[in-house]
């Protein structure tokens, strides 16, 4: 028994050592980058913030008390308070809760829509693939805030709508690359094979096509990350994205607008925490890019 | 294929992608409220008001109808009286319009001229301090929300240096000078109205920067990496080998070469100056398009947001069809 067990764990590691040397070195790839690094410690940064933080907050994020409107950062406000005196250390930590939910509903909402979309038309090709094409030519026709915005003025602002509109201008890159792979795929001959066996067209597309194209996918969704969070606070800072009091950092960053000559902490911290968090997407996407790129990788 | 045949086929599709604009423009307007006019009354307004702003809109016709006259308004640029100005939304927009590319024509300089310089000096100086320091530049400016550095520089150029005004196109004792583009440093230039050129470009150095560092950063990238592509190359080594200076291999071999994928960039960087020019010229009370529209926005101005919303697609389409075009010129692989 022992020895059988042994027996396939070897076989495991022997049959698989292409692939665990190539994992070994993407791993020895990742920690020689420094800024890679850097981008990948800011994230579990964000994220342990975002998922420990709001469990151990100094003062309610929302609450307001007059008394101590308007204090600089100190011992007991370590951001300061803003006009309503609400604590801007426990709303920038609780907006960190806030901007996680935004990418992980607009990474979720826009990466399905826009790889079922995308394999359609790769899968299909001729008149259906012309018409999706066109579509995304005519999402991509404008820029992505523009459209963001009249689609959240018009939904009325709100959190809900705030993700509804990211994700109805993202998709389309997703799209795009779906079908690119998908177009790809369909001409192998395991299509072919299964086709043959009598798989239907739902079976074949969302068993056979679906998972081949899905890394691309996933790859360009960490990658824009970063970009998801700069529109959400865009938006936030017009005034067409989640509404006070929640904290939000791009709307915070607005309150502090009419405060910036003697109360510059309003407008400041919940710029850094966008700063912080968007450094650290991009870092790590641009490590994860170079990893991947089999130019730069040997 | 014939160059004048793809720009064609170009123009073709453009148009066909503007008609999709204006339904998605016409969809978001009209479909998605329920009720434009109450929107724009407030829910407490007596129902003979909300008729009558209804029937003055045109709202109480039928859609399909409704989006046929809209269309027909759009190929000739009529799009509505706004709601709030009281203005032809189209004569709205040629005055709010020249201050937006006024504003991303100066970006487009600095960050072209910046972004080409850091990219050499970071590709020529490999994993040196310059590079180092240009490298955490550009990242800082594509992780930077704009609006954000905008604020930063406000409080620290105008508040506390007092180098350089907080906002607005020019000073407000200073009369605008005579409207011949509608873009103060030009007009100014025309008219050789020194001081007012002087104002006008104070003011419009913070914004253009805080609008360009985004594009600096892209343009900054892809200068280095396709300049250390080129400099790895034989004929490099060939220009070196035969004793040129460094300036000269440098400046004359090598960048012409390496500016070949900068300037897809700079096409590619244009939309997002756009989008930037929302939020840049609400920091600034820049009186340009992107505030235009958001105040449309906020105050429900339909005829406003859609006539603004399509003009920009059609303006940030145009672009990308002088890009492709004049890609094709370069490139005829490119003509498919």
């Amino acid at each position: 028994m022992t020895v059988a067990n042994e027996k396939t764990a070897l076989g495991f590691f022997e049959k698989n050592k292409p692939y665990i040397d190539d994992l070994k070195h993407t791993v020895f790839l990742f920690r020689k980058s420094k800024l890679t690094m850097v981008g990948f410690v800011l994230i579990v940064i964000f994220l342990l913030v975002a998922f420990l933080g709001p469990l151990f907050l100094p003062y309610d994020p929302i609450a307001q008390n007059f008394a101590v409107r308007l204090q600089p950062p100190s011992q007991e406000h370590l951001f300061g308070t803003d006009q309503f005196g609400r604590d801007i250390f426990s709303r920038v930590i609780q907006g960190s809760r806030m901007a996680l939910w935004i990418i992980f509903l607009v990474s979720a909402i826009s990466g399905l829509l826009g790889t079922t979309v995308g394999i359609i038309a790769g899968y299909f090709g001729g008149l259906i693939d012309d018409i999706i094409m066109r579509i995304t030519d005519m999402f991509l026709a404008f820029p992505s805030l523009v459209l963001a915005m009249a689609f959240a003025a018009m939904m009325g602002p709100n959190f809900t709508n705030t993700i509804i509109a990211i994700s109805l201008v993202n998709w389309t890159t997703y799209a795009r690359l779906a079908r690119a792979e998908a177009m790809k795929v369909k001409e192998q001959p395991y299509i072919e094979a299964i086709r043959s066996v009598g798989a239907g067209t739902g079976r074949i597309l969302f068993l056979h096509v679906l998972p081949m194209c899905i890394s691309p996918v996933i790859v360009q969704l960490t990658l824009r990350m970063g970009t998801i969070i700069l529109t959400a606070a865009g938006l936030g800072f017009l005034g067409l994205g989640v509404q006070p009091p929640t904290p939000e950092w791009g709307a915070m960053v607005s309150d502090g607008r009419n405060f910036l000559v003697d109360q510059w902490w309003i407008s400041t911290f919940p710029g850094f925490a966008i700063v912080f968090v968007v450094l650290g997407f991009n870092l790590l996407g641009d490590g994860i890019r170079d990893m991947l790129d089999p130019r730069l990788r040997r | 294929m014939n160059i004048w045949k793809y720009l064609i086929k170009r123009i073709l599709l453009m148009a066909l992608v503007l008609f999709g604009v204006a339904c998605i423009v016409f969809f978001i307007a009209h479909v998605i409220p329920a009720d434009p006019v109450g929107a724009i009354l407030g829910g407490n307004a007596p129902p003979e008001k909300i008729d009558k702003l209804r029937a003055q809109l045109g709202y109480d016709r039928p859609l399909i109808e409704q989006f046929f006259s809209f269309l027909k308004g759009a190929v000739v640029g009529d799009f509505g009286v706004s709601i709030k100005t009281n203005n032809p939304v189209m004569t709205d927009i040629g005055i709010y319009f020249p201050a937006t590319i006024e504003l991303a024509l100066v970006a487009i300089i600095i960050s072209i001229v910046l972004g080409v310089f850091l990219g050499i000096l970071s590709a020529v100086h490999r994993n040196k301090m310059v590079d180092n320091f240009s490298r955490v530049f550009s990242i800082l400016g594509v992780s930077m929300p704009v609006f954000w550095i905008g604020l930063i520089l406000i409080l620290i150029f105008y508040y506390k240096l007092d180098w350089l005004p907080g906002g607005g196109r020019i000073n407000f004792f200073l009369d605008p000078p005579q409207r011949i583009t509608g873009m103060y440093l030009f007009d100014s230039l025309f008219t050789g109205n020194w001081e007012v050129f002087r104002d006008a470009l104070l003011h419009i150095l913070l914004p253009a920067f805080v609008l360009g560092y985004n594009s600096t950063a892209s343009i900054a990238r892809i200068t280095r990496s396709s300049m250390l592509e080129v400099l790895g190359q034989e004929y490099i080594r060939t220009a070196k080998a035969k004793g040129l200076k460094k300036r000269l291999v440098i400046y004359r071999h090598a960048l012409r070469n390496a500016l070949i994928p900068t300037i897809t960039i700079i096409g590619l960087v244009f939309g997002g100056l756009l989008e930037g020019a929302v939020l840049t010229e609400t920091v600034f009370s820049w009186p340009g398009l992107g505030r235009y529209i958001t105040a449309g926005l906020l105050s429900l101005d339909y005829p406003a947001v859609m006539g603004g919303t399509i003009y920009i697609a059609f303006i940030y389409s145009l672009a990308n069809l002088a890009v492709d075009f004049l890609y094709a010129l370069l490139d005829p692989r490119m003509r498919t």
